[in-house]
C-alpha cells in the first residue's frame, strides 16, 4: 500500500483535513471517507455523470478526479445544495416537473443542472439537451430532465438561491 | 377535499430524499467493520479450470479469505433457475454459484476475494493465479444448435435447453393463402444498464442465527425464497431490503451467484461484507435481454386480410438458465406474436439455444418487444406487397371495439379496448396526410424522410397465480397490501411490490387517500424489506399497481368497513346508515353529526366502547390475485429523416396515444412512457452487444455500447385514449413497459418507409449511420448497375 498523502478539502461548507492514498478518487473519498453517499458511482470510464460535483464552482465527475487533486479546493455535493427541509430552485424544479425516477443519475444531474442555471443556460431547451451530453439517465428519457433544468432557471429568476452550504453539518471532520 | 387525488399529478413522496442526496441504496450501507467482496470472472468464453492459485493473494495486505468454486461446490447448492414452461423440455443444467471445473462465458464467476478494503480486494484479486485449458466458443445460436457446434453442457445435447411450440393449426392457409410475406428479424442483444449498478451487503448474527442481505433487487421476497434454499437459512430468519434500488429493467429479478456469495462470507467469516459491481462488471455479469432470431411468415388475402402468422425463434438463453430466462422467449412471447390485429390462425415455435454468453433474461418488454417488433414489421411488408398503404391496412385488421374481450389464437383474453380510436388520435396529431405530401416533396428534392406506425398491444399485469402455475412460473403472481391506521389517524401501507423507480410511494398513497379520504402526507408507503413485509412478488411485468394496487384497494375497503362499523357505535345508528366521504362519518343525508377518520382510529384502538364482536386495532390485509393479465395497447408514431450522406437518422417526430386504464398519477405515467419511449428506441438506433468470434463481448463499457442520450430527442408528443380493465379494482393497464414495446417497430418501420424508394427493405437493428449508409451505397450501386 502507498504511503498516504495530507489533504484539506472544503466540502458543502466544511473544511476537512485527512490523510488518503494517493489513488482513492474523490468520490470514493466522498463516499467512504466522508459518508456522502449521496454521490453516486454509475460507471469505471467517466461517461454516466452520476458522480458530478462542483469543484470551485465548476462541474466534474468525481470519478476522474483524485482526492489529492481536489486538495485545496470547494467541493459542493448534492447534500450541499440545500439546508435540510429547503429546497434549492433546481431541487424543487426537478420534482415539480418529475425530472427522476429511480433517482440514482440524479445527484449528478442536479449539480449539472446548478452550473446551468448559474451559467443562464437554461432557456433554450435544445441547447439543454446538448448540455446533458455527459449524463446518462435510463428511466426519464431525458423529457423531463430539460424540462426541469428550464423550470428551474424559471425559479432561480423568480426567487432568490437557497442558503448556502455554508451552513449545512453532517461532514465529519 | 376539492381536487379528487387519484388522478391528480401529486408530487413523488419518494423525491424529497432523492434530490437531497439521502435516498439508501445498497452500496451506501456502511457498517462498523464492513469487508469488500470483489469477483475474479473468467477472461475466457469457455474453458477447463485447471488450478486455481490463491497462495500469494492470500498473502497481500488486507485479504481476510479468498473463496474458489472447488471450495463451495461442496456446500452451496447451484443457483435455480425459477420458470419451467411446460412441455419443453427444459435442460435444468447446473449453475454453479463459483465455476469449479469448467467456465462458460466472459464473466463467468471463479473465486471471490474478501479484503477489508475495496482497493485491496482489488489488488488481491491481480494476484490470483488461474490456468486455463480454452475450449472453443460459440456465441451465436443458430451455429450452437447441433452436435457441431461446442457443447456446453452434458445433460443439454446439442446446446438445446428448450424447444417449445404453441397455436393453431395453419398448415392450409399458408398452402392456399393469395400472399405469404416471409421474413427473418434479428433481434440483437441489449444491456439493460441501470444506472445503479447491482450490489449486496449481507450481515450475519450467530446469536440469533438472523441473516440480513441488502440486494438491488426488484422483487425480494423472490429473492428471500431462493436464498432462503441455497443458504440454508429459514425464511423467518432471513430478511433481505431492497429499498432505493436504482432502476432494475428486468437486470434486477434474477438472483444471482453475487448475493449469494456474499451471505456465505457475512456468515463464515461472523463480519458484515459488501460487494458492488463495476459498470464494466455489469456488461458481462448482468443478465443481458433479447438476442433473439424470428424467422415470420405472414399469409393474407391481396386486399389486405391477415389470415394467419407463424414464427420460428431461435432465442439465445446464454451460458446458463437465469431466474425468469426460460419464460421470456416462450410464454412471454410466443402467446402474443399475432400483436392487437384479429388473425384467426398463428403458431409460435421456440429454440432457447445454450451459447457462451452472459446468460439472458428479462429486459423491459421482455418477449413481447421481440413479438411486437415481427408482427409490426412484417405488417408493413405486408402492405408493401400489396400495395396498401399502413395505415389502412392496420385499421383494417385491428381487433375491433365490439370483439372484446377478443380471444386470441392462442387463448389469451385481451380485456377491453377500442383500438382504433387510439389510432385515429394519433393520426390526427401527425397529420398523415400533410406528412405524406412532405415526404413527397422532399423526395423530389433528394432528401428522405419516413413515417413509421406501432398499433401495439401488449400482456402484462402479471398474475393470476392459477396461469403462472399453468405456465411454469415457480411462484405465485398475486400480491399483497396493508393498510395500518395508527392510533392519531396516519397510516403506513406496506406493498409486497417492490418499486425500484415507478414511484409507487407516491401512486400507492394517491390511491389510499383517495378511499380514506385522508391527506396524502399522512400516508407512508413502505415496500422492499421481508421483515416488513409478509410476502410478495415484486415489481416487473407491468403489474405493480394492477396488482399491487388492486391489493391495496382491497386492503383500504377493509379498512373503511371496520372504521364504520366502529364510527355507526359512536353515532349511534345502524351500520348501514352511515355514510363515509371525505374522511367523515355521518348519517346518511345528514352532516350535522360527524366523527372523523382519525377518530374512528383513536376509539379502535383505545377500545373503550367499541360495537360487540369488534375487535380492537384498525388494519387489514388483502392478498389479490388478478382474475386475467391486463392489455393496455395504443398507436406510436415516429417520423424521421435519414441522411445518405452520412446514413445518420433523425427522429424528427415522436407521438404516442397509450391507454393504460385510468391514470392514477398522469405526471409518473407520463414519465414511464417518456422512458420506454426512449429505451425503445435505443434498441432501434443505436444499442447493440456485440462479441467477437472467441466471444469475447466487444462492447463491454459505456465507450463501446451507445446509451440514448438527451440530444438524440426531439420533444415527445403524448396523448391518451381511456379503457378501464375489468380485470382489477382500479380498472388500470399498467405502463412499465409499453413504450419499449411499440417505440422500436415504429423507429425501424420510419426508417424503412423513408429509405422505400431505394428499394432496401429492411436492415437489422441497430440501424446505425455505418450500417444505414453502407446499405444505401449498395443499393444505388444496384440501380447504377441495373440503368447501365
Amino acid at each position: 500500500m502507498e504511503a498516504r498523502l495530507s489533504i484539506q478539502i472544503t466540502v458543502n461548507g466544511k473544511t476537512v483535513s485527512d490523510h488518503v492514498e494517493p489513488r482513492t478518487l474523490l468520490a470514493h473519498y466522498l463516499r467512504d471517507g466522508l459518508g456522502l453517499t449521496g454521490t453516486h458511482i454509475g460507471c469505471d470510464t467517466s461517461q454516466c455523470g452520476a458522480c458530478t460535483v462542483l469543484l470551485d464552482g465548476e462541474p466534474v465527475k468525481s470519478c476522474t478526479v483524485l482526492a489529492v487533486q481536489a486538495d485545496g479546493t470547494q467541493v459542493m455535493t448534492v447534500e450541499g445544495l440545500a439546508a435540510p427541509g429547503t429546497a434549492h430552485p433546481v431541487q424543487q424544479a426537478f420534482q415539480e416537473m418529475h425530472g427522476l425516477q429511480c433517482g440514482f443519475c440524479t445527484p449528478g444531474v442536479l449539480m449539472l443542472s446548478t452550473w446551468l442555471v448559474q451559467q443562464h443556460q437554461t432557456s433554450d431547451l435544445r441547447h439543454i439537451r446538448e448540455s446533458l451530453d455527459g449524463i446518462i439517465c435510463r428511466c426519464t428519457g431525458y423529457e423531463n430532465i430539460v424540462k426541469a433544468i428550464a423550470r428551474a432557471g424559471e425559479l432561480a429568476v423568480d426567487e432568490p438561491a437557497a442558503p448556502a452550504a455554508s451552513q449545512r453539518e453532517g461532514v465529519p471532520s | 377535499m376539492t381536487q379528487p387525488v387519484v388522478g391528480s399529478r401529486a408530487l413523488r413522496k419518494e423525491d424529497v430524499r432523492l434530490v437531497s442526496g439521502r435516498g439508501q441504496y445498497t452500496d451506501d450501507i456502511q457498517i462498523p467493520g464492513m469487508l469488500f467482496a470483489v469477483m475474479l470472472r473468467s477472461p475466457h468464453a469457455h474453458a477447463r479450470i485447471v488450478h486455481v492459485d490463491t497462495s500469494d493473494a492470500l498473502r497481500m495486505p488486507g485479504v481476510v479469505k479468498i473463496y474458489t468454486g472447488q471450495d463451495l461446490k461442496a456446500v452451496l447448492p447451484p443457483v435455480p433457475t425459477a420458470w419451467i414452461p411446460p412441455d419443453s423440455d427444459l435442460k435444468m443444467v447446473e449453475h454453479p454459484v463459483l465455476a469449479y471445473e469448467r467456465v462458460r462465458y466472459v464473466g463467468d464467476g471463479v473465486a471471490m476475494v474478501v479484503a477489508d478494503s475495496r482497493e485491496a480486494a482489488e489488488d488481491a484479486l491481480e494476484a490470483i493465479r488461474v490456468e486455463y485449458e480454452p475450449l472453443p466458443a460459440v456465441y451465436d445460436q443458430r451455429q450452437a444448435i447441433g452436435e457441431d457446434a461446442p457443447q456446453l453442457h452434458e445433460d443439454a445435447p446439442n446446446n438445446v435447453a428448450l424447444h417449445w411450440t404453441v397455436g393453431t393449426e395453419t398448415e392450409d392457409t399458408f398452402r392456399t393463402a393469395e400472399v405469404v410475406v416471409r421474413q427473418s428479424f434479428r433481434q440483437q442483444r441489449l444491456i439493460p444498464n441501470p444506472m445503479e449498478p447491482r450490489s449486496a451487503a449481507a450481515h450475519y448474527n450467530p446469536a440469533t442465527g438472523e441473516m440480513t442481505v441488502w440486494v438491488t433487487s426488484q422483487n425480494p421476497h423472490i429473492h428471500r425464497v431462493l436464498m432462503s434454499g441455497l443458504l440454508g437459512i429459514p425464511e423467518h430468519k432471513l430478511r433481505i431490503v431492497s429499498t432505493d434500488v436504482g432502476g432494475g429493467f428486468g437486470s434486477k429479478i434474477a438472483c444471482y451467484p453475487d448475493e449469494v456469495l456474499v451471505a456465505v462470507a457475512a456468515r463464515d467469516l461472523d463480519r458484515p461484507v459488501k460487494w458492488t459491481e463495476s459498470r464494466s462488471e455489469h456488461f458481462l455479469a448482468t443478465t443481458h435481454g433479447r438476442d433473439h432470431v424470428d424467422e415470420v411468415e405472414l399469409a393474407g388475402t391481396k386486399d389486405g386480410r391477415v389470415l394467419a402468422v407463424r414464427v420460428k425463434a431461435y432465442a439465445n438463453m446464454g451460458a446458463y438458465l437465469s431466474t425468469a430466462g426460460p419464460g421470456v422467449p416462450t410464454i412471454l412471447f410466443g402467446l402474443i406474436v399475432n400483436g392487437a390485429y384479429d388473425i384467426p390462425q398463428a403458431s409460435s415455435d421456440v429454440y432457447g439455444i445454450f451459447t457462451n454468453t452472459t446468460p439472458v433474461d428479462a429486459y423491459r418488454g421482455a418477449g413481447r418487444p421481440e413479438a411486437t417488433y415481427l408482427i409490426e414489421r412484417i405488417m408493413d411488408s405486408y402492405a408493401a406487397a400489396i400495395g396498401m398503404d399502413p395505415v389502412e391496412l392496420r385499421r383494417k385488421n385491428l381487433i375491433r371495439k365490439d370483439q372484446f374481450p377478443y380471444t386470441n389464437p392462442f387463448g389469451l383474453s385481451y380485456d377491453s379496448g377500442d383500438y382504433h380510436a387510439a389510432l385515429d388520435r394519433g393520426l390526427a396529431m401527425l397529420d398523415y396526410e400533410g406528412i405524406r405530401r412532405e415526404q413527397a416533396a422532399l423526395r423530389s428534392q433528394g432528401k428522405y424522410i419516413g413515417v413509421g406506425f406501432s398499433t401495439y398491444v401488449e400482456m402484462c399485469g402479471l398474475g393470476p397465480s392459477q396461469v403462472a402455475g399453468a405456465v411454469g412460473f415457480q411462484g405465485g403472481l398475486w400480491e399483497s397490501a396493508m393498510v395500518r391506521v395508527h392510533p392519531g389517524g396516519k397510516v403506513t401501507v406496506f406493498t409486497g411490490a417492490s418499486p425500484h423507480g415507478q414511484g409507487e410511494e407516491t401512486t400507492f398513497a394517491q390511491i389510499v387517500s383517495g378511499r380514506l379520504g385522508i391527506p396524502l402526507e399522512d400516508i407512508e408507503v413502505v415496500h422492499g424489506d421481508t421483515h416488513r413485509i409478509a410476502m410478495g412478488w415484486g415489481t416487473y411485468g407491468s403489474r405493480t399497481t394492477a396488482v399491487g394496487g388492486g391489493a391495496l384497494a382491497l386492503a383500504a375497503e377493509r379498512v373503511i368497513a371496520k372504521a364504520k362499523a366502529i364510527a355507526a357505535h359512536m353515532l349511534e345508528i345502524p351500520d348501514e346508515a352511515v355514510q363515509f366521504d371525505d374522511g367523515r362519518f355521518h348519517p346518511e343525508g345528514r352532516d350535522d353529526r360527524t366523527v372523523t377518520f382519525a377518530e374512528v382510529a383513536l376509539q379502535a384502538y383505545l377500545a373503550w366502547n367499541l360495537p360487540s364482536g369488534v375487535e380492537p386495532g384498525l388494519e387489514a390485509s388483502a392478498f389479490y390475485d388478478p382474475t386475467n393479465f391486463t392489455y393496455p395497447f395504443g398507436t406510436h408514431i415516429a417520423v424521421v429523416s435519414v441522411d445518405t450522406e452520412t446514413g445518420e437518422v433523425r427522429l424528427l417526430r415522436y407521438i404516442a396515444v397509450d391507454d393504460c386504464g385510468p391514470a392514477i398519477n398522469p405526471m409518473i405515467v407520463e414519465g414511464q412512457i417518456h422512458g420506454g419511449i426512449v429505451q425503445g428506441v435505443g434498441q432501434a438506433l443505436y444499442e447493440g452487444a456485440l462479441y467477437d468470434e472467441d466471444a469475447q463481448l466487444v462492447t463491454g463499457s459505456f465507450l463501446d455500447y451507445t446509451m440514448p442520450k438527451a440530444r438524440f430527442f426531439p420533444e415527445i408528443e403524448l396523448d391518451h385514449t381511456v379503457t378501464p380493465s375489468p380485470h382489477n379494482p382500479l380498472g388500470v393497464k399498467g405502463v412499465g413497459e409499453t413504450g419499449t414495446i411499440a417505440s422500436t417497430p415504429a423507429v425501424v418501420n420510419a426508417v424503412m418507409d423513408a429509405l422505400a424508394p431505394l428499394g432496401i427493405g429492411d436492415l437489422s437493428m441497430p440501424l446505425t449511420p455505418p450500417k444505414v449508409w453502407a446499405a444505401i451505397q449498395a443499393a444505388k450501386n444496384l440501380k447504377g448497375g441495373q440503368a447501365s
